[in-house]
């Protein structure tokens, strides 16, 4: 038949496992490690809210207000004598849910406009990214400031709001990916052997899309919480006594001089997690890289 | 008589983290004055890699020629650091390249005019009109039409025939001593290919120059070359006259790309004789003849020993291949 | 143009007639169309089956854009394409869905060709996932085996990613996607222009055997004339978006007609010094024109060096010479 199949045997590497491939990667960067690290923290902390704080966050004591970190509260009181450290630690959840929500919506669905856009195209392409191009003529925090100030406040409210918001930037850079995907032989040779359109799309294309989203998701993770944050100190997002960061840096913000750790705290807090995300989301993109895979 | 570039055991290595890379592993060549040689090999067996070694165009880290002489006009040009004065007045004056894609080689943002007189103005030192005029005579040599008005357009304006024939007109507008063309023509169609490799010839014979071509094909050295090299894995494994290598090649390989290429002029029912496997990765040689594992004539003793130096088979014809295939 | 013998065993499996392709400029704000590019224009040919027609043509020829034509990835601007009796040309694109598992395409870019994120196995296989052609997982595996040695891969190589195989390597997993649903015709897109010349015998060998063994027909598309003949039974020469001459492939190199032909066969050198320096070198003036600015009457004649008056005023129409040979030039 053809040249011996052994020969050809031999050129390749041994297959390295791709678990321990991505895991490789991914762990590479020691900042990614902290990074990961960080959330995992976060999270736990949003899962384990109830165990880990001292007090209750919502249980008011007029009589100890805006008390200095001690060893009883060791971030301190806040105006209405709750405890600064419990609040913190239930914001977590706050703003863990606003952000995974919210950036999850964005993503399902501004990925689903770019992607029927890009690989549509013609009328599609049209309507839906004028659509999109009205969307992003306001700035996003405008967009969600809009939003949530027309629905009123609250936490679902907020979501939906940050969600819509982060649409555009979603469906844009999506549509970009497909477009240039599209070229590739292997999606014309996804028509030639007959495959549906939905199984081009979904197959072949969506997942060699993904690594710049990848990180654009990450990225708005963080834009997500911060914008809540925004929002919360704006008066428009979380209302109290909810135990939101930015609602709590605002509420903090008239004692900036007395007790600087009621506002420090939780915008550390954002800054922190922001930072997280972002460095997860870089590690994700480097280990997903089919190029990478099976060298050592 | 010294050679025109005489090249000595010339070794370049490319290091990265995983491996280092032989990529030219002590090629040694010369060219005379007027000749056309070709230097033969498929990707990666190191053709290109020798010539920017020569030039010093190689970028450093991750490349490094690590030993090695090469000889142009009787002086080491490899003992100039790359960017030295001399090195510069020597690259692009005395010798002049041709590189593979026209598109990357020009500047998108300057005029083609522009390009041609910076290459006269800086080796020839002429005067901006001296120049202009060279430069317009030079693009109607090269059969490029209405060459006034092309004087002033752009790269993206040209065809890729066009522009392979405006570097030719660059490579060419310091007279040099030696053109050395790398797959000049492999980016381009057939009959502009005939075309252009008309052209270098005819130029190239008018002014003495020796022209190295490098090239994976065959028949273009069949057509232009007095002598080749053929290289494979990083080495010169058979040298010679052009017509004793195709009448009697004496490498394995050399006969191997033969049987396997088909040919306009041979009858219907050859069936093309491929070389099995795949070239060998680099950064993983074996000691013996990295050609062993491909070849039809091996022997045990091939794999014992190690990869043989090239030997004297005929007049003026080498092979590195230790067998006698005759 | 079809009119081979269709007796039953030189059956046509596709013929085409008066295909045109044809794509509109656009310009402006309002998306006007200004222009058309004709980048396929009066093309007629058959295709025996079991036979293998080659089609070779410089840049902007139209050959590619013939063969996406023909696999109905464009729709055409006018003309039929009769496969197995049948008109394509005017099919939705579900109704070709229902035809595709019949006529498959091998391409000429063995990085892009395979999807990066899918195994070997994977993409070998979709054909028959998306064409329902086995009931039970083991039936599968087992053609997927098949398919494997088929181009000479190791079936364990199937959860190997594209990224792992070397171009060669590559173009067999191309090969054996096309041939998973067992189609009868291929459309081979300059299957080996990208790869290393010790590397391609080895392709075209595997397409040849492959041809005899399974019966397939071929349309096999490449600028490399010397292939193109080794592998071919005819030959369609094409010249910015028509066909030149067609002829059997030993005619191609014995006598050729159409001056562009003889061009084209004098510019592709023989990989022997002797007899190149007997041959006549035909170098013809300019370059190949764009499809966007090609010159009135016979495309070819600011280049050619037979050139009459008549040629700028008519195209030429295409003529038999022989049974097998036809031209289309005003000297025959």
């Amino acid at each position: 038949m053809s040249p011996s199949t052994t020969e050809e045997l031999l050129e390749l590497p041994p297959k390295a496992s791709e678990f321990k491939r991505f895991v490789r990667v991914f762990f590479g960067r020691k900042v990614v490690i902290f990074g990961t690290v960080v959330i995992l923290l976060f999270l736990l902390t949003a899962a384990f809210a109830p165990l880990i704080a001292p007090y209750d966050p919502y249980a008011q004591n007029l009589g100890k207000a805006l008390e200095s970190p001690s060893r009883e509260h060791m971030l301190g009181t806040d105006p209405l004598g709750r405890d600064e450290l419990s609040r913190i630690i239930y914001g977590t959840r706050i703003s863990l849910a606003v952000g995974i929500i919210s950036v999850g919506i964005a993503a399902i669905i501004g990925m689903a406009l770019g992607l029927f856009a890009g690989y549509f195209g013609k009328i599609t392409n049209t309507v839906i990214m004028r659509f999109i191009d009205a969307m992003m003529a306001i700035p996003p925090i405008m967009l969600a400031l809009a939003i949530a100030a027309a629905l009123g406040g609250g936490l679902w409210n907020v979501i939906i709001s940050l969600g819509v918001a982060l649409i555009p930037t979603q469906a844009r850079l999506m549509r970009g990916q497909v477009l240039s995907v599209k070229q590739a032989d292997y999606v014309t040779a996804g028509e030639v052997i007959g495959a549906s359109d939905l199984r081009i799309m979904t197959l072949h294309i969506v997942p060699n899309c993904l690594p710049p989203l990848i990180v654009l998701i990450t990225l708005n993770l963080g834009v997500a919480i911060l914008s809540e944050a925004s929002l919360s100190f704006l008066g428009v997002g979380i209302k109290p006594p909810a135990a939101a960061w930015g609602a709590m840096v605002n509420d903090g913000y008239r004692y900036l001089l007395s007790n600087p750790v009621l506002s420090f705290a939780p915008g550390f807090c954002v800054m922190l997690i922001v930072i997280a995300f972002n460095l997860v989301g870089d590690g994700l993109r480097d280990a997903l890289d089919p190029r990478l895979r099976g060298t050592l | 008589m010294a050679h025109l570039l005489e090249v000595k055991n010339l070794v370049t290595e490319f290091r990265t983290d995983r491996a280092t890379v032989r990529a030219v592993d002590g090629v040694s060549y010369y060219i005379d004055e007027g000749e056309v040689v070709g230097l033969v090999g498929e990707s990666g067996c190191g053709k290109s890699a020798s010539q920017l070694s020569v030039f010093q165009l190689i970028a450093s880290p991750p490349g490094k020629i690590v030993s090695g002489e090469a000889l142009f006009e009787g002086e080491d040009i490899l003992k100039y650091k790359a960017d030295s004065e001399k090195m510069r007045e020597i690259r692009g004056g005395k010798m002049g390249m041709i590189f593979q894609e026209p598109m990357t080689s020009l500047n998108p943002s300057l005029t083609i005019g522009t390009q041609i007189m910076e290459s006269v103005m800086l080796h020839l030192k002429m005067d901006k009109r001296t120049a202009r005029e060279l430069a317009l005579e030079l693009l109607r040599l090269m059969g490029i039409p209405d060459a006034i008005e092309r004087f002033y357009q752009y790269p993206h304006q040209f065809s890729g025939g066009m522009r392979q024939r405006v570097m030719i007109a660059i490579a060419l507008s310091c007279n040099p001593k030696l053109l050395v063309a790398d797959e000049p023509t492999t980016a381009l169609d057939v009959t502009t290919q005939a075309q252009i490799l008309e052209i270098v010839k005819n130029m190239v014979k008018k002014s003495n120059t020796a022209l190295l071509v490098v090239t994976h094909n065959l028949g273009v050295v069949a057509r232009y070359a007095d002598r080749i090299y053929v290289m494979y894995a990083g080495r010169v494994i058979e040298s010679g006259k052009s017509k004793d290598i195709f009448a009697a090649p004496r490498h394995p390989y050399t006969v191997g790309l033969l049987k396997s290429v088909p040919r306009l002029d041979e009858p219907k029912g050859r069936k093309l004789v491929p070389i099995p496997g795949l070239p060998p990765s680099l950064s993983s040689m074996p000691g013996h003849c990295a050609f062993y594992p491909r070849c039809s004539y091996r022997v045990d003793a091939c794999k014992q020993k190690p990869w043989p130096e090239l030997r004297n088979v005929g007049d003026d014809h080498y092979t590195a291949c230790a067998l006698d295939m005759r | 143009m079809a009119d081979e013998p269709t007796t039953d065993r030189d059956r046509n499996i596709l013929e085409v007639k008066d295909l045109k392709m044809y794509f509109p400029i656009v310009r402006g704000f309002r998306r006007r169309v200004v222009a058309h590019v004709h980048a396929v224009d009066d093309v007629g040919f058959a295709v025996k089956k079991g036979e293998t027609l080659g089609l070779v043509g410089e840049s902007g020829c139209g050959k590619s854009t013939v063969a996406r034509c023909i696999l109905r990835l464009y729709k055409p601007t006018q003309g039929q394409i009769v496969f197995n009796g049948q008109d394509i040309a005017g099919l939705t694109r579900s109704q070709m869905r229902r035809l595709r598992h019949q006529m498959q395409m091998i391409f000429q870019d063995p990085y892009s060709s395979l999807d990066p994120r899918q195994t070997a196995g994977n993409i070998v296989g979709e054909p028959m996932k998306v064409h329902r052609l086995f009931t039970t997982r083991h039936e599968y595996r087992e053609r997927l085996a098949e398919l494997f040695r088929m181009v000479g891969l190791d079936p364990s190589m199937e959860d190997r990613v594209p990224h792992e195989f070397s171009g060669g390597q590559r173009q067999r997993l191309s090969i054996a996607r096309a041939l998973a649903t067992d189609p009868s015709f291929i459309v081979c897109d300059e299957p080996i222009s990208a790869l290393d010349v010790s590397i391609q015998a080895q392709i075209i060998n595997l397409l040849q055997e492959l041809q005899e063994k399974l019966g397939l027909t071929y349309l096999f598309i490449a600028h490399d004339l010397a292939v193109v003949r080794h592998i071919s039974d005819r030959v369609a020469v094409m010249y910015l978006g028509r066909i030149v001459e067609i002829t059997h492939w030993k005619d191609l190199y014995e006598n050729p007609l159409h001056p562009y032909t003889r061009a084209l066969l004098s510019a592709v050198p023989i990989p022997d010094p002797t007899i190149e320096e007997m041959r006549d070198h035909i170098i013809l003036k300019g370059d190949v024109p764009s499809p966007l600015n090609a010159p009135p009457g016979c495309a070819f004649h600011p280049r050619c060096p037979s050139a009459r008056k008549e040629c700028r005023e008519t195209v030429p129409v295409m003529k038999d010479v022989t049974g097998t040979h036809k031209v289309a030039c005003v000297l025959f």
